[in-house]
């Protein structure tokens, strides 16, 4: 396994946000994850990320733990992550933002230019390459937070609902995009509340409920069950 | 296709080159210039380094001190202590005391870097204080009074006798040309290792974690050392500009060498007019400074209230400071620290073959 949670827990007073969460990637994997606003699922992504610690449980990757690993080494560890809302350095260029990922996430320091520019292509970012990242519209903010996680060369993306807020055609650029990042071998995990988008790159669906998992499958499957639709969709069975 | 990093223009080459020709004929100054100016440009020079310091803390690293007098006294009393105790060569002593202070800075900056925000503040103030109670116990400087150059120190510098046979002066005035080149050369080598240190690794991460902390660690950045980092070369300049000061004033005492107001307040109001978070405002604000303090000193009270009113009045109206909000309409960076994604061409193919 890429990345393995044991019995993860975490609480913020009476706020229960992870509750003995047991989670397992595999090398290549695309993992989907939905739940309702306040499941439970940024705060996951803090805990594999490393910006929260659990109270108790542990975090592996490749069978290592990396419970108490900081997100820095968790980044250099092969971890890369977006932010729902993008968190650009917006002072910095596009192409800048990409250059701190490559030389401080990314290992060895030559050819970053290099690297960096097939980055900013794959994610069509190329032509504003020296364009301020502050100026740049909700598509290509997302595109940036995906490019620049991408140059720190993640063994596992972490994607926190990247195509929310973006209309149907610049989904679907997008979701193509990941598709592509996946395939070259890239883990990936998907917290998305676009349905229809994360399950044409996912195989697996986790849904969430107050910080427990309570669903797990192929996404086809475990959306037909009854408590899924009741937390996820709101939907109650009707009484026969 | 290739592709290469750039950050110097066809502009900035030639800017630099303008800024070498204008540190030369400044060298040159105290052929022509009057003392009293030549004082008011040492300074300049002294301000302009450690206000170039504070911007780098809080322009780049977002840290706020409010204590870098105690760096400043820090390197003039480790001054006074190489050249009354240990007897060494004034221009060496500076060095050398400015060494101790960034020494001094490390054990510090460990402890102030557990407080954070406002907290780092008032600590860095308490620190500065610490420092000055201590060194007025030190009763082979002075104690609470403080101390003055011995004679023989000023008047056996390095490099003295040559400098007074070149210009035919007394030793007074040739000890200030010294100092005076030594300020020159404290002031460029600051500015110039400042520039070199934004256009760094160091510098870019620097950039990173002023936009944004989280996002900076998530992609590898290690914002603890990079701050640091910054906070060890401040040190650094504080203390080498202060050792140089009191070289010139050849009198010390630790309410002047820890004082608040000329190390800090100060230092505050040149980096604010001048433009916060640029390396052109601080020199800009720190002639303005010394511009208003020489010719408005004589009005007493009047000159602070006025000196406050301008630093509330740019704050208000042109929050970036001179240079920042002239850097904004126009487009114009004389030191540029961006780096720009450019093509490589392809090399020539030879006519030989």
């Amino acid at each position: 396994m890429l990345l393995e949670l044991a019995r993860i827990n975490k609480r913020f007073g009476a706020v229960v946000v992870a509750d003995e969460v047991d989670l397992a990637v595999a090398d290549g994997e695309a993992l989907g994850i939905i739940g309702a606003n306040g499941a439970g699922k940024t705060s996951l992504f803090n805990l594999v990320a490393g910006v929260l610690k659990p109270d108790s449980g542990v975090v592996r990757l490749d069978g290592h733990d990396i419970t108490g690993l900081t997100a820095r080494a968790r980044c250099k560890a092969g971890i890369g992550r977006t932010f729902q809302v993008p968190r650009p350095f917006e002072s910095l260029s596009v192409f800048e933002n990409l250059l701190v990922a490559a030389q401080f996430g990314g290992g060895d320091h030559r050819g970053e230019a290099d690297e960096c520019a097939e980055v900013l292509r794959h994610t069509g970012l190329l032509g504003k390459a020296n364009g301020i990242a502050g100026k740049l519209t909700l598509l290509d903010r997302k595109r940036l937070e995906l490019a620049r996680a991408l140059a720190t060369r993640p063994r596992l993306l972490l994607l926190d609902e990247i195509a929310g807020g973006l209309t149907e055609a610049e989904c679907g650029e997008l979701v193509a995009l990941i598709r592509e990042i996946n395939g070259e071998g890239v883990s990936i995990i998907w917290i998305e509340h676009i349905v229809h988008a994360l399950f044409s790159v996912v195989s697996r669906l986790v849904v969430l409920e107050f910080g427990r998992k309570i669903a797990e499958g192929v996404p086809a499957e475990v959306m037909a069950r009854p408590e899924v639709r009741r937390s996820y969709l709101g939907i109650e069975e009707e009484v026969a | 296709m290739r592709y290469g990093i750039a950050i110097s223009t066809w502009n900035s080459r030639l800017i630099l080159i303008a800024a070498g020709v204008v540190v030369i004929l400044l060298a040159f100054a105290p052929v022509i210039a009057p003392r009293s100016l030549i004082q008011d440009l040492i300074l300049i020079f002294v301000m302009c380094a450690i206000a170039q310091c504070w911007n780098l803390l809080a322009g780049y690293a977002g840290l706020i001190s409010v204590g870098q007098q105690a760096f400043v006294g820090l390197g003039g009393y480790g001054l006074f202590a190489l050249i009354i105790l240990a007897g060494v060569d004034p221009l060496l002593a500076v060095l050398l005391a400015a060494i101790i202070g960034t020494l001094i800075a490390i054990p510090v900056g460990l402890l102030m870097f557990r407080l954070q925000g406002a907290y780092f503040a008032v600590g860095t103030w308490v620190v500065a204080e610490v420092f000055r109670l201590l060194l007025a116990q030190w009763k082979a400087l002075g104690g609470g009074t403080g101390n003055s150059l011995p004679r023989t120190a000023t008047t056996e510098m390095f490099g003295l006798s040559t400098i007074n046979a070149l210009f035919g002066v007394r030793n007074a005035v040739g000890r200030e040309i010294v100092i005076y080149w030594a300020a020159l050369a404290l002031a460029a080598a600051v500015v110039g290792a400042s520039y070199l240190l934004l256009r760094s690794r160091i510098g870019l991460a620097l950039s990173a974690v002023r936009d944004g902390e989280t996002a900076a660690e998530s992609v590898g950045v290690d914002i603890t050392r990079t701050k640091f980092a910054v906070y060890v070369f401040a040190a650094f300049g504080a203390s080498l500009a202060g050792a140089l000061y009191f070289l010139d004033s050849a009198r010390i005492s630790p309410d002047s060498a820890f004082t608040v107001l000329d190390w800090t307040a100060y230092v505050i109001f040149i980096v604010v007019i001048g433009g916060i978070g640029t390396i052109e405002g601080p020199i800009l604000g720190s002639i303005i400074f010394v511009v208003l303090q020489s010719s408005l000193s004589d009005y007493g009270p009047w000159y602070l209230i006025l000196l406050g009113v301008l630093g509330i009045a740019v704050m208000l109206v042109a929050p970036r400071g001179l240079w920042g909000t002239f850097s904004d309409l126009t487009g114009i960076h004389l030191l540029p620290t961006r780096r720009r994604l450019v093509p490589l061409g392809e090399t020539p193919p030879t006519r030989e073959a």
